[in-house]
């Protein structure tokens, strides 16, 4: 479905205010990789890494500096036409919608753009409204929507011409748990159910841990990883942070196993390795709890570590 | 094409639904630039107020050479005018989501919006029209019929050719609308008058580099039986719709090319 080799963009910067110097700064270096159909993988790296330019030449919006890439067999910008009627795309800053009128009417004029005949829109509208409950607001005009209810609008506008390969861009950020929820369960089903192929940016390792088989991670332009996210945490992720809230505040804790990072009052960061169930059982034999939540190492930190561990 | 103007009058109903939501600042704006751009025309008679003739020219022949590239102007500020948010959209970066629909760039660029409060220009132009023709006598015939019907259209399409290749500078510094108008609005003006009263240099730069003296300067030759004063040859008078296909066949090359420079922005 995408093939990528030695994929490069570089960009001309001009900087100085009066001696204007020429610096080329290499957005994405040589990157290679093969998506299969059918694959949902996530794409991540820190704010800068990269991320957005690899997906901008897939999907025909920039020019490749040098480097092989084809998405669904086409050459994404000399054939950017006949490719965006095959792709949909989801950037989370980017409104697409009409901002002045009403969220059916955008679906009405993307049918028209995308010539998506009436009888399969009517039948791909209905299945949104359902799965993402868009009859509320589908008559209000998008500038008076919630984030939430925008958003909802937007994955239903990339995907109204039944698209077979699916770009997003931070799909749940800013939603609350329940639409969050619901929009990963629709991509899940949407891939497994209809064989639509997902790339997914993102900084959410909730959305990759329920949604993605596979990683890839980016930094400074260059893929640092490729592969399952088990194996990724099982090399870098390693530790978790328990904060515990105690009755009243304590020096830090002396528990097997486990340091403490931080304390607050009676509240204390212990950063472990392992079960948490055996650790919190420790705690609780030395002082008493009022209350307690597991943290997972966030993603950012992972791909930090990955990169500082020299890959 | 069919297909394309369809989607075009989808999306221009889209548009005008949208603006109309803003109703009373339509109407004002409307208003506002009939008149200024009586004011405009004023300035031509107060010039002739003074001097019976320009270059052989009576006030009528100008009006009708102001007139015709008047309502070729508006109907390009009306169509096209609005590219100047090209600016704004290559800042941000929103110019991606047309890059990623089926559809030409350009096509949804000049789908984005018309600017129907450029209308008044448009009006503007039907009444100078209509005063240029009460005291011109012109020898209709079916040439000279004719020859008005296409040398409106032909106008257009060199006005609007002129603004699309223009803004295609954005491509490459962002800003740049200004420079723009200066070949545009400021062409315009230059084709109010006949080019016989400009320098050499200006002369052949509205000939030949911007073909402003297509618009009307030419047209108008034929259609009033003027001779040409520069004694150019006579097919210039019949080329105008040629060089309009000629200039938006290089505007669409020079926008193709733009496009391929496009940088996005972050995130």
């Amino acid at each position: 479905m995408i093939e990528v080799d030695g994929l490069t963009k570089e960009f001309v910067v001009r900087e100085g205010r009066f001696r204007r110097r020429r610096r080329v700064v290499e957005a994405v270096r040589g990157i290679s990789f093969r998506v299969e159909r059918g694959e949902l993988l996530g794409y991540l790296g820190p704010n800068g890494a990269g991320k957005s330019t690899t997906v901008k030449m897939l999907t025909g919006i920039l020019v490749p500096t040098a480097g092989y890439v084809r998405v669904a067999g086409l050459e994404p910008s000399r054939q950017r036409i006949q490719l965006a009627r095959r792709i949909g795309a989801m950037f989370g800053q980017r409104v697409q919608l009409w901002w002045d009128l009403p969220l059916v009417e955008s679906f009405e004029l993307l049918r028209h753009i995308y010539r998506v005949p009436a009888d399969r829109y009517r039948a791909s509208l209905a299945r949104f409204r359902e799965v993402l409950d868009l009859d509320p607001f589908l008559q209000t005009p998008v500038r008076q929507l919630s984030l939430g209810q925008r958003i909802r609008g937007e994955l239903t506008a990339a995907m109204l011409h039944e698209p077979e390969l699916l770009f997003l861009d931070e799909p749940t950020i800013g939603l609350d748990v329940v639409a969050r929820q619901r929009v990963r369960e629709f991509l899940a089903e949407l891939n497994r159910e209809r064989g639509v192929t997902v790339l997914l940016t993102t900084h959410d390792l909730g959305d990759i841990e329920r949604l993605c088989s596979r990683l890839l991670v980016i930094d400074h332009g260059v893929l640092i990883w490729d592969g399952g996210l088990a194996d990724l945490k099982a090399r870098y992720g390693g530790e978790r942070t328990l904060i515990v809230d105690l009755e009243e505040p304590a020096p830090p804790l002396l528990v097997e196993g486990a340091r403490v990072e931080r304390v607050e009052g009676p509240r204390q960061w212990l950063r472990f390795r392992g079960s948490a169930a055996e650790l919190i059982a420790r705690v609780a034999a030395q002082e008493r709890l009022i209350d307690l939540q597991v943290a997972e190492p966030d993603i950012e930190e992972i791909v930090r570590r990955i990169y500082s561990s020299g890959r | 094409m069919v297909d394309g103007l369809r989607v075009y009058g989808r999306l221009i109903a889209a548009q005008v639904r949208s603006q109309l939501q803003y109703r009373a600042s339509f109407a004002l704006d409307a208003a506002g630039t009939f008149l200024i751009s009586f004011l405009d025309f004023l300035a031509v008679l107060v010039l002739f107020h003074n001097v019976p003739r320009l270059a052989g020219w009576s006030v009528h022949e100008v009006a009708f050479l102001y007139a015709t590239s008047s309502v070729a102007f508006a109907l390009a500020d009306l169509i096209v005018g609005h590219l100047e948010s090209l600016s704004q959209r290559l800042r941000t970066g929103t110019f991606d989501i047309l890059l990623v629909r089926p559809r030409g760039t350009l096509f949804q660029m000049i789908a984005s919006e018309l600017a129907l409060r450029r209308l008044g220009r448009f009006a503007q132009g039907c009444v100078v029209f209509g005063y240029a023709l009460t005291g011109t006598h012109i020898d209709w015939d079916v040439g000279r019929a004719l020859m008005l019907v296409v040398m409106v259209p032909a106008g257009f399409v060199i006005f609007a050719s002129v603004w699309v290749a223009g803004m295609c500078v954005m491509f490459w510094t962002t800003e740049g609308g200004e420079f723009t108008n200066a070949f545009t609005y400021g062409g315009q003006f230059l084709t109010q008058y006949p080019i016989d009263v400009y320098s050499a240099w200006l002369r052949r730069f509205l000939a030949y580099l911007v073909p402003m003296a297509f618009v009307s300067y030419f047209p108008a030759l034929y259609i009033l039986g003027k001779d040409d004063p520069l004694g150019l040859p006579r097919l210039l008078q019949f080329s105008s719709p040629l060089v309009a296909v000629a200039a938006a066949c290089a505007a669409g090359l020079v926008w193709r090319a733009a496009v391929r420079r496009y940088r996005s922005a972050g995130g």
